[in-house]
Protein backbone atom coordinates (compact mmCIF):
# COMPACT_ATOMS: atom_id res chain seq x y z
CA UNK A 1 0.00 0.00 0.00
CA UNK A 2 1.45 3.34 -1.09
CA UNK A 3 1.10 6.07 1.53
CA UNK A 4 0.78 9.79 0.76
CA UNK A 5 1.00 12.52 3.39
CA UNK A 6 -2.04 14.81 3.54
CA UNK A 7 0.35 17.79 3.36
CA UNK A 8 1.27 16.77 -0.21
CA UNK A 9 -2.39 16.65 -1.26
CA UNK A 10 -3.12 20.00 0.42
CA UNK A 11 -0.23 21.66 -1.46
CA UNK A 12 -1.15 20.09 -4.79
CA UNK A 13 -4.78 21.16 -4.43
CA UNK A 14 -3.86 24.72 -3.40
CA UNK A 15 -1.69 25.02 -6.50
CA UNK A 16 -4.41 23.48 -8.68
CA UNK A 17 -6.89 26.13 -7.47
CA UNK A 18 -4.55 28.90 -8.57
CA UNK A 19 -3.45 27.46 -11.92
CA UNK A 20 -6.95 26.50 -13.05
CA UNK A 21 -8.28 29.96 -12.24
CA UNK A 22 -5.40 31.78 -13.95
CA UNK A 23 -4.75 29.69 -17.05
CA UNK A 24 -7.27 28.79 -19.73
CA UNK A 25 -7.15 25.15 -20.90
CA UNK A 26 -5.50 24.95 -24.34
CA UNK A 27 -8.40 23.15 -26.00
CA UNK A 28 -10.88 25.86 -24.91
CA UNK A 29 -8.61 28.73 -25.88
CA UNK A 30 -7.89 27.07 -29.24
CA UNK A 31 -11.62 26.75 -29.91
CA UNK A 32 -12.24 30.43 -29.03
CA UNK A 33 -9.39 31.51 -31.33
CA UNK A 34 -10.66 29.32 -34.18
CA UNK A 35 -14.14 30.86 -33.92
CA UNK A 36 -12.86 34.47 -34.07
CA UNK A 37 -12.43 33.97 -37.84
CA UNK A 38 -16.08 32.93 -38.29
CA UNK A 39 -17.61 35.94 -36.52
CA UNK A 40 -17.91 39.63 -37.41
CA UNK A 41 -18.78 42.84 -35.57
CA UNK A 42 -19.64 42.71 -31.86
CA UNK A 43 -19.57 38.90 -31.73
CA UNK A 44 -16.00 38.89 -33.07
CA UNK A 45 -14.90 41.64 -30.69
CA UNK A 46 -16.25 39.67 -27.70
CA UNK A 47 -14.27 36.56 -28.68
CA UNK A 48 -11.21 38.76 -29.06
CA UNK A 49 -11.73 40.11 -25.54
CA UNK A 50 -11.92 36.54 -24.21
CA UNK A 51 -8.65 35.74 -25.98
CA UNK A 52 -6.95 38.88 -24.65
CA UNK A 53 -8.25 38.20 -21.13
CA UNK A 54 -6.67 34.73 -21.17
CA UNK A 55 -3.32 36.29 -21.99
CA UNK A 56 -3.52 38.90 -19.20
CA UNK A 57 -4.68 36.38 -16.59
CA UNK A 58 -1.86 33.95 -17.41
CA UNK A 59 0.87 36.57 -17.60
CA UNK A 60 -0.12 38.36 -14.41
CA UNK A 61 -1.44 35.25 -12.59
CA UNK A 62 -4.79 36.81 -11.77
CA UNK A 63 -8.19 35.14 -12.09
CA UNK A 64 -9.69 34.84 -15.58
CA UNK A 65 -13.09 35.56 -14.05
CA UNK A 66 -14.13 37.02 -10.70
CA UNK A 67 -16.47 34.08 -10.27
CA UNK A 68 -13.92 31.57 -9.09
CA UNK A 69 -16.89 29.35 -8.51
CA UNK A 70 -17.93 26.35 -6.54
CA UNK A 71 -14.81 24.19 -6.28
CA UNK A 72 -15.65 20.79 -7.74
CA UNK A 73 -13.16 17.93 -7.43
CA UNK A 74 -13.39 14.65 -9.31
CA UNK A 75 -11.04 12.14 -7.75
CA UNK A 76 -9.90 8.77 -9.06
CA UNK A 77 -8.55 7.15 -5.95
CA UNK A 78 -6.37 4.08 -6.45
CA UNK A 79 -7.28 1.12 -4.21
CA UNK A 80 -3.60 0.57 -3.39
CA UNK A 81 -2.96 4.05 -1.99
CA UNK A 82 -3.96 5.72 1.27
CA UNK A 83 -3.70 9.15 2.86
CA UNK A 84 -1.30 8.66 5.76
CA UNK A 85 -2.48 11.23 8.28
CA UNK A 86 -5.97 12.32 7.21
CA UNK A 87 -8.46 11.62 4.47
CA UNK A 88 -8.98 12.79 0.91
CA UNK A 89 -12.06 14.94 1.68
CA UNK A 90 -10.40 16.84 4.52
CA UNK A 91 -7.14 17.25 2.59
CA UNK A 92 -8.94 18.70 -0.44
CA UNK A 93 -10.97 21.12 1.69
CA UNK A 94 -7.82 22.31 3.47
CA UNK A 95 -6.08 22.73 0.10
CA UNK A 96 -8.99 24.78 -1.21
CA UNK A 97 -9.01 27.10 1.82
CA UNK A 98 -5.27 27.61 1.41
CA UNK A 99 -5.38 27.98 -2.38
CA UNK A 100 -8.31 30.38 -2.45
CA UNK A 101 -6.93 32.44 0.44
CA UNK A 102 -3.29 32.71 -0.65
CA UNK A 103 -4.17 33.43 -4.27
CA UNK A 104 -6.87 36.04 -3.66
CA UNK A 105 -9.62 33.98 -5.25
CA UNK A 106 -13.20 34.96 -4.49
CA UNK A 107 -14.96 32.89 -1.85
CA UNK A 108 -18.32 32.65 -3.55
CA UNK A 109 -20.11 30.32 -1.13
CA UNK A 110 -22.81 31.05 1.46
CA UNK A 111 -23.18 28.44 4.22
CA UNK A 112 -26.95 28.60 4.42
CA UNK A 113 -28.96 28.93 1.18
CA UNK A 114 -31.71 30.97 2.87
CA UNK A 115 -29.81 32.98 5.46
CA UNK A 116 -27.04 33.58 2.84
CA UNK A 117 -24.22 34.53 5.18
CA UNK A 118 -20.90 34.70 3.32
CA UNK A 119 -18.60 31.71 4.04
CA UNK A 120 -15.50 33.93 4.04
CA UNK A 121 -13.78 31.87 6.72
CA UNK A 122 -13.97 28.62 4.80
CA UNK A 123 -14.54 27.21 1.37
CA UNK A 124 -16.50 23.96 1.32
CA UNK A 125 -15.77 21.96 -1.85
CA UNK A 126 -17.76 19.31 -3.71
CA UNK A 127 -15.58 16.20 -3.69
CA UNK A 128 -16.61 13.19 -5.80
CA UNK A 129 -14.48 10.08 -5.34
CA UNK A 130 -14.32 7.00 -7.55
CA UNK A 131 -12.26 4.04 -6.38
CA UNK A 132 -10.12 2.71 -9.22
CA UNK A 133 -7.27 0.21 -9.60
CA UNK A 134 -3.65 1.28 -9.04
CA UNK A 135 -1.74 3.28 -6.43
CA UNK A 136 -2.22 6.81 -7.73
CA UNK A 137 -4.62 9.64 -6.92
CA UNK A 138 -5.89 11.60 -9.93
CA UNK A 139 -7.50 14.91 -9.02
CA UNK A 140 -9.47 17.03 -11.51
CA UNK A 141 -10.56 20.49 -10.45
CA UNK A 142 -13.51 22.34 -12.01
CA UNK A 143 -14.31 25.77 -10.52
CA UNK A 144 -17.93 26.18 -11.62
CA UNK A 145 -19.40 29.66 -11.99
CA UNK A 146 -22.87 30.47 -10.70
CA UNK A 147 -24.21 32.15 -13.83
CA UNK A 148 -23.82 29.11 -16.04
CA UNK A 149 -24.86 26.69 -13.29
CA UNK A 150 -28.13 28.67 -12.96
CA UNK A 151 -28.84 28.01 -16.64
CA UNK A 152 -28.68 24.25 -16.14
CA UNK A 153 -31.76 22.01 -16.05
CA UNK A 154 -32.94 18.48 -15.31
CA UNK A 155 -36.13 16.80 -16.45
CA UNK A 156 -37.65 13.36 -16.07
CA UNK A 157 -38.93 12.59 -19.59
CA UNK A 158 -41.02 9.58 -20.53
CA UNK A 159 -39.37 6.89 -22.69
CA UNK A 160 -41.75 7.30 -25.66
CA UNK A 161 -40.42 10.80 -26.48
CA UNK A 162 -37.05 9.21 -27.38
CA UNK A 163 -34.17 11.12 -28.89
CA UNK A 164 -36.44 13.86 -30.27
CA UNK A 165 -37.74 14.61 -26.77
CA UNK A 166 -34.20 14.78 -25.42
CA UNK A 167 -33.11 17.07 -28.24
CA UNK A 168 -36.09 19.37 -27.73
CA UNK A 169 -35.34 19.67 -24.01
CA UNK A 170 -31.64 20.42 -24.57
CA UNK A 171 -32.39 23.08 -27.20
CA UNK A 172 -35.12 24.66 -25.04
CA UNK A 173 -32.80 24.78 -22.02
CA UNK A 174 -30.08 26.54 -24.01
CA UNK A 175 -32.54 28.90 -25.69
CA UNK A 176 -34.29 29.81 -22.41
CA UNK A 177 -31.25 30.65 -20.31
CA UNK A 178 -28.13 30.35 -22.46
CA UNK A 179 -27.92 34.10 -23.09
CA UNK A 180 -27.20 34.73 -19.42
CA UNK A 181 -24.66 31.96 -19.03
CA UNK A 182 -21.69 33.68 -20.74
CA UNK A 183 -21.73 31.95 -24.14
CA UNK A 184 -20.01 30.48 -26.09
CA UNK A 185 -20.95 27.51 -23.94
CA UNK A 186 -19.82 23.99 -23.35
CA UNK A 187 -22.95 21.88 -22.93
CA UNK A 188 -22.84 18.69 -20.88
CA UNK A 189 -25.80 16.37 -21.47
CA UNK A 190 -26.55 13.36 -19.27
CA UNK A 191 -29.17 10.89 -20.50
CA UNK A 192 -30.51 7.97 -18.45
CA UNK A 193 -29.55 6.95 -14.92
CA UNK A 194 -31.84 8.41 -12.26
CA UNK A 195 -32.64 11.79 -10.73
CA UNK A 196 -29.63 11.90 -8.42
CA UNK A 197 -27.00 10.42 -10.70
CA UNK A 198 -27.65 12.06 -14.05
CA UNK A 199 -26.80 15.60 -12.93
CA UNK A 200 -23.34 14.45 -11.97
CA UNK A 201 -22.98 12.57 -15.27
CA UNK A 202 -23.81 15.81 -17.16
CA UNK A 203 -21.30 17.71 -15.04
CA UNK A 204 -18.54 15.18 -15.67
CA UNK A 205 -19.26 15.43 -19.42
CA UNK A 206 -18.00 19.03 -19.29
CA UNK A 207 -14.56 17.68 -18.38
CA UNK A 208 -14.10 16.17 -21.83
CA UNK A 209 -11.63 17.87 -24.13
CA UNK A 210 -13.06 20.03 -26.90
CA UNK A 211 -12.55 18.13 -30.13
CA UNK A 212 -13.13 14.73 -28.50
CA UNK A 213 -15.98 12.57 -29.77
CA UNK A 214 -18.27 10.06 -28.10
CA UNK A 215 -17.00 6.52 -28.53
CA UNK A 216 -20.39 5.29 -29.72
CA UNK A 217 -21.08 6.36 -33.33
CA UNK A 218 -24.77 7.13 -32.62
CA UNK A 219 -23.94 9.59 -29.83
CA UNK A 220 -21.00 11.05 -31.72
CA UNK A 221 -23.46 11.97 -34.45
CA UNK A 222 -25.97 13.31 -31.90
CA UNK A 223 -23.32 15.52 -30.28
CA UNK A 224 -22.65 17.15 -33.65
CA UNK A 225 -26.37 17.42 -34.40
CA UNK A 226 -27.01 19.25 -31.12
CA UNK A 227 -23.98 21.50 -31.61
CA UNK A 228 -25.21 22.51 -35.07
CA UNK A 229 -28.76 23.12 -33.86
CA UNK A 230 -27.57 25.16 -30.84
CA UNK A 231 -25.37 27.28 -33.09
CA UNK A 232 -28.39 28.05 -35.27
CA UNK A 233 -30.21 29.66 -32.30
CA UNK A 234 -28.41 32.98 -33.00
CA UNK A 235 -27.56 33.43 -29.33
CA UNK A 236 -23.87 34.05 -30.06
CA UNK A 237 -21.08 35.31 -27.80
CA UNK A 238 -22.60 36.87 -24.63
CA UNK A 239 -26.08 36.32 -26.07
CA UNK A 240 -26.13 39.30 -28.39
CA UNK A 241 -26.34 37.28 -31.61
CA UNK A 242 -23.86 35.32 -33.69
CA UNK A 243 -22.83 31.87 -34.86
CA UNK A 244 -20.75 30.82 -31.86
CA UNK A 245 -23.27 29.85 -29.18
CA UNK A 246 -21.57 26.62 -28.11
CA UNK A 247 -18.02 25.36 -28.53
CA UNK A 248 -18.96 21.76 -27.84
CA UNK A 249 -21.76 19.42 -26.76
CA UNK A 250 -20.78 16.34 -24.79
CA UNK A 251 -23.29 13.54 -24.23
CA UNK A 252 -22.90 10.81 -21.64
CA UNK A 253 -25.44 8.02 -21.18
CA UNK A 254 -26.30 5.61 -18.36
CA UNK A 255 -28.62 2.60 -18.01
CA UNK A 256 -32.04 3.63 -16.70
CA UNK A 257 -35.39 2.29 -15.44
CA UNK A 258 -37.87 0.89 -17.99
CA UNK A 259 -40.28 3.74 -17.05
CA UNK A 260 -37.75 6.57 -17.18
CA UNK A 261 -35.81 8.86 -19.47
CA UNK A 262 -34.01 11.37 -17.24
CA UNK A 263 -32.11 14.18 -18.99
CA UNK A 264 -29.72 16.65 -17.36
CA UNK A 265 -28.21 19.66 -19.13
CA UNK A 266 -25.24 21.17 -17.34
CA UNK A 267 -24.27 24.48 -18.88
CA UNK A 268 -20.66 25.64 -18.72
CA UNK A 269 -19.64 29.21 -19.61
CA UNK A 270 -16.75 29.94 -21.99
CA UNK A 271 -14.47 30.19 -18.98
CA UNK A 272 -14.30 26.40 -18.93
CA UNK A 273 -11.56 26.14 -16.35
CA UNK A 274 -10.45 22.64 -15.48
CA UNK A 275 -7.18 21.02 -14.62
CA UNK A 276 -6.04 17.51 -13.72
CA UNK A 277 -3.06 16.35 -11.70
CA UNK A 278 -1.88 12.87 -10.76
CA UNK A 279 -0.13 12.20 -7.46
CA UNK B 1 -16.89 56.23 -29.00
CA UNK B 2 -15.63 57.55 -25.68
CA UNK B 3 -18.25 58.65 -23.18
CA UNK B 4 -18.43 59.57 -19.50
CA UNK B 5 -21.20 59.47 -16.92
CA UNK B 6 -21.81 63.24 -17.00
CA UNK B 7 -22.37 63.17 -20.75
CA UNK B 8 -24.78 60.24 -20.47
CA UNK B 9 -26.85 62.09 -17.86
CA UNK B 10 -27.14 65.08 -20.20
CA UNK B 11 -27.51 63.28 -23.50
CA UNK B 12 -28.56 59.67 -22.90
CA UNK B 13 -30.57 59.65 -26.16
CA UNK B 14 -27.45 59.82 -28.34
CA UNK B 15 -26.57 56.24 -27.38
CA UNK B 16 -28.06 53.47 -29.53
CA UNK B 17 -28.44 49.77 -28.74
CA UNK B 18 -25.61 47.77 -30.31
CA UNK B 19 -23.08 50.58 -30.05
CA UNK B 20 -19.72 49.89 -28.40
CA UNK B 21 -18.43 52.61 -26.08
CA UNK B 22 -15.44 53.26 -23.84
CA UNK B 23 -16.99 54.43 -20.59
CA UNK B 24 -15.30 56.53 -17.88
CA UNK B 25 -16.68 57.63 -14.52
CA UNK B 26 -17.70 56.55 -11.04
CA UNK B 27 -19.63 53.30 -10.69
CA UNK B 28 -20.93 51.43 -7.64
CA UNK B 29 -20.89 47.63 -7.45
CA UNK B 30 -24.09 46.02 -6.20
CA UNK B 31 -25.35 42.45 -6.43
CA UNK B 32 -28.45 40.64 -5.12
CA UNK B 33 -28.29 41.27 -1.38
CA UNK B 34 -27.01 44.85 -1.77
CA UNK B 35 -30.04 45.56 -3.98
CA UNK B 36 -32.36 44.02 -1.43
CA UNK B 37 -30.86 46.22 1.30
CA UNK B 38 -30.99 49.42 -0.79
CA UNK B 39 -34.66 48.84 -1.59
CA UNK B 40 -35.39 48.16 2.07
CA UNK B 41 -33.54 51.38 3.11
CA UNK B 42 -35.63 53.30 0.54
CA UNK B 43 -38.83 51.85 2.02
CA UNK B 44 -37.77 52.97 5.51
CA UNK B 45 -36.49 56.37 4.28
CA UNK B 46 -33.11 55.50 5.79
CA UNK B 47 -29.62 56.67 4.82
CA UNK B 48 -28.46 55.20 1.52
CA UNK B 49 -24.84 54.07 1.03
CA UNK B 50 -24.51 56.43 -1.97
CA UNK B 51 -26.60 59.01 -3.78
CA UNK B 52 -28.69 57.10 -6.31
CA UNK B 53 -29.58 60.18 -8.34
CA UNK B 54 -27.41 60.30 -11.47
CA UNK B 55 -25.46 57.21 -10.41
CA UNK B 56 -24.15 54.16 -12.25
CA UNK B 57 -24.55 50.64 -10.85
CA UNK B 58 -22.32 47.73 -11.83
CA UNK B 59 -23.47 44.18 -11.11
CA UNK B 60 -20.15 42.83 -9.92
CA UNK B 61 -18.46 41.05 -7.04
CA UNK B 62 -14.70 41.34 -7.56
CA UNK B 63 -12.00 38.94 -6.35
CA UNK B 64 -9.87 40.37 -3.52
CA UNK B 65 -7.02 42.64 -4.71
CA UNK B 66 -3.52 41.18 -4.57
CA UNK B 67 -1.11 43.29 -2.46
CA UNK B 68 -0.19 46.39 -4.45
CA UNK B 69 -3.09 45.99 -6.88
CA UNK B 70 -6.21 48.18 -7.05
CA UNK B 71 -8.69 45.35 -7.53
CA UNK B 72 -8.85 41.69 -8.56
CA UNK B 73 -10.82 40.25 -11.48
CA UNK B 74 -14.03 42.27 -11.79
CA UNK B 75 -16.31 41.23 -14.64
CA UNK B 76 -20.10 41.51 -14.65
CA UNK B 77 -22.55 39.06 -13.09
CA UNK B 78 -25.96 38.11 -14.56
CA UNK B 79 -28.19 41.21 -14.51
CA UNK B 80 -31.59 39.52 -14.61
CA UNK B 81 -31.34 38.50 -10.96
CA UNK B 82 -31.63 42.20 -10.14
CA UNK B 83 -34.68 42.76 -12.41
CA UNK B 84 -37.19 42.87 -9.56
CA UNK B 85 -35.31 45.74 -7.88
CA UNK B 86 -34.19 47.73 -10.93
CA UNK B 87 -37.35 49.77 -11.75
CA UNK B 88 -37.39 51.09 -8.15
CA UNK B 89 -33.77 52.23 -8.44
CA UNK B 90 -34.28 53.83 -11.85
CA UNK B 91 -37.20 55.77 -10.38
CA UNK B 92 -34.77 57.13 -7.77
CA UNK B 93 -32.56 58.47 -10.54
CA UNK B 94 -30.04 55.72 -11.29
CA UNK B 95 -28.91 56.49 -14.86
CA UNK B 96 -26.58 53.69 -15.85
CA UNK B 97 -26.80 49.92 -15.31
CA UNK B 98 -23.87 47.66 -16.21
CA UNK B 99 -24.07 43.87 -16.23
CA UNK B 100 -24.48 40.95 -18.58
CA UNK B 101 -27.41 39.19 -20.23
CA UNK B 102 -31.00 40.06 -21.03
CA UNK B 103 -33.54 41.89 -18.81
CA UNK B 104 -37.26 41.66 -18.14
CA UNK B 105 -39.80 43.71 -20.11
CA UNK B 106 -40.37 45.78 -16.95
CA UNK B 107 -36.71 46.77 -16.93
CA UNK B 108 -36.74 47.62 -20.65
CA UNK B 109 -39.77 49.88 -20.09
CA UNK B 110 -38.27 51.44 -16.99
CA UNK B 111 -34.95 52.19 -18.75
CA UNK B 112 -36.91 53.94 -21.50
CA UNK B 113 -39.25 55.87 -19.19
CA UNK B 114 -36.38 57.13 -17.04
CA UNK B 115 -33.99 57.98 -19.88
CA UNK B 116 -31.43 55.52 -18.54
CA UNK B 117 -28.99 53.14 -20.28
CA UNK B 118 -28.29 49.44 -19.76
CA UNK B 119 -24.81 48.44 -20.85
CA UNK B 120 -23.36 44.94 -21.07
CA UNK B 121 -19.75 44.16 -20.39
CA UNK B 122 -18.25 40.88 -21.57
CA UNK B 123 -18.64 38.21 -18.91
CA UNK B 124 -15.67 36.07 -17.95
CA UNK B 125 -13.05 38.66 -18.84
CA UNK B 126 -12.51 39.93 -15.30
CA UNK B 127 -8.73 40.21 -15.67
CA UNK B 128 -9.10 42.43 -18.75
CA UNK B 129 -11.75 44.66 -17.12
CA UNK B 130 -9.62 45.08 -13.97
CA UNK B 131 -7.16 47.09 -16.10
CA UNK B 132 -9.76 49.85 -16.51
CA UNK B 133 -10.26 50.35 -12.75
CA UNK B 134 -8.20 53.24 -11.40
CA UNK B 135 -9.55 53.38 -7.86
CA UNK B 136 -11.63 51.03 -5.70
CA UNK B 137 -13.03 51.74 -2.22
CA UNK B 138 -15.27 49.49 -0.16
CA UNK B 139 -18.01 51.89 0.98
CA UNK B 140 -20.82 49.75 2.42
CA UNK B 141 -22.07 46.31 3.52
CA UNK B 142 -18.61 44.92 4.34
CA UNK B 143 -20.31 41.94 6.01
CA UNK B 144 -21.43 40.73 2.57
CA UNK B 145 -17.87 39.83 1.56
CA UNK B 146 -17.69 39.75 -2.25
CA UNK B 147 -21.20 41.26 -2.38
CA UNK B 148 -20.21 44.47 -0.55
CA UNK B 149 -20.57 47.82 -2.34
CA UNK B 150 -17.38 49.17 -3.90
CA UNK B 151 -17.04 52.64 -5.38
CA UNK B 152 -14.96 52.28 -8.54
CA UNK B 153 -13.38 54.88 -10.81
CA UNK B 154 -13.13 53.39 -14.30
CA UNK B 155 -11.42 54.69 -17.41
CA UNK B 156 -12.29 53.49 -20.90
CA UNK B 157 -14.24 50.45 -19.77
CA UNK B 158 -15.38 48.66 -22.95
CA UNK B 159 -19.18 48.30 -22.94
CA UNK B 160 -21.99 47.63 -25.39
CA UNK B 161 -25.27 49.55 -25.23
CA UNK B 162 -27.82 46.76 -24.69
CA UNK B 163 -30.98 48.76 -23.90
CA UNK B 164 -31.01 52.40 -24.97
CA UNK B 165 -33.22 55.18 -23.64
CA UNK B 166 -35.50 54.81 -26.69
CA UNK B 167 -36.31 51.29 -25.44
CA UNK B 168 -34.34 49.43 -28.14
CA UNK B 169 -32.89 46.12 -26.92
CA UNK B 170 -30.10 44.06 -28.51
CA UNK B 171 -31.39 40.88 -26.92
CA UNK B 172 -33.85 39.08 -29.14
CA UNK B 173 -35.14 36.98 -26.25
Amino acid sequence: MRKIKSKIIIEVVANLCAKANFEFPEDVLGSIQKNIAFETGLAKSILEEINENADIAKTEQIPLCQDTGVPNFFVKFGKDVSVEDGDIYDSINKGVSLGYGDNYLRKSIVYDPIERKSAEDGMPANVYVDIVSGDEIEITFLPKGGGSENASALKMLIPSVGWNGVKEFVLKSVDDKGRNACPPLVVGVGIGGDFASIGLVAKKAILRKIGSNHQIAFYKEKELELLNEINKLDIGPMGIGGKTTALAVFIEVRPTHIASLPVAVNIQCHSCRRKTIII
Amino acid sequence: MKINLKKIILYSKILKAGQRVLFSGTIYTARDVAHERIVSILADSGKLPFDLNGSAIYYCGPTPAKPGEIIGACGPTTSSRMDIFTPKLLKEGVKVLIGKGNRSNDVVDSVKNNGAIYFVATGGVGALISKTVQKADLIAFKDLGPEAIYKLEVKDMSLIVAIDSHGNNIFKK
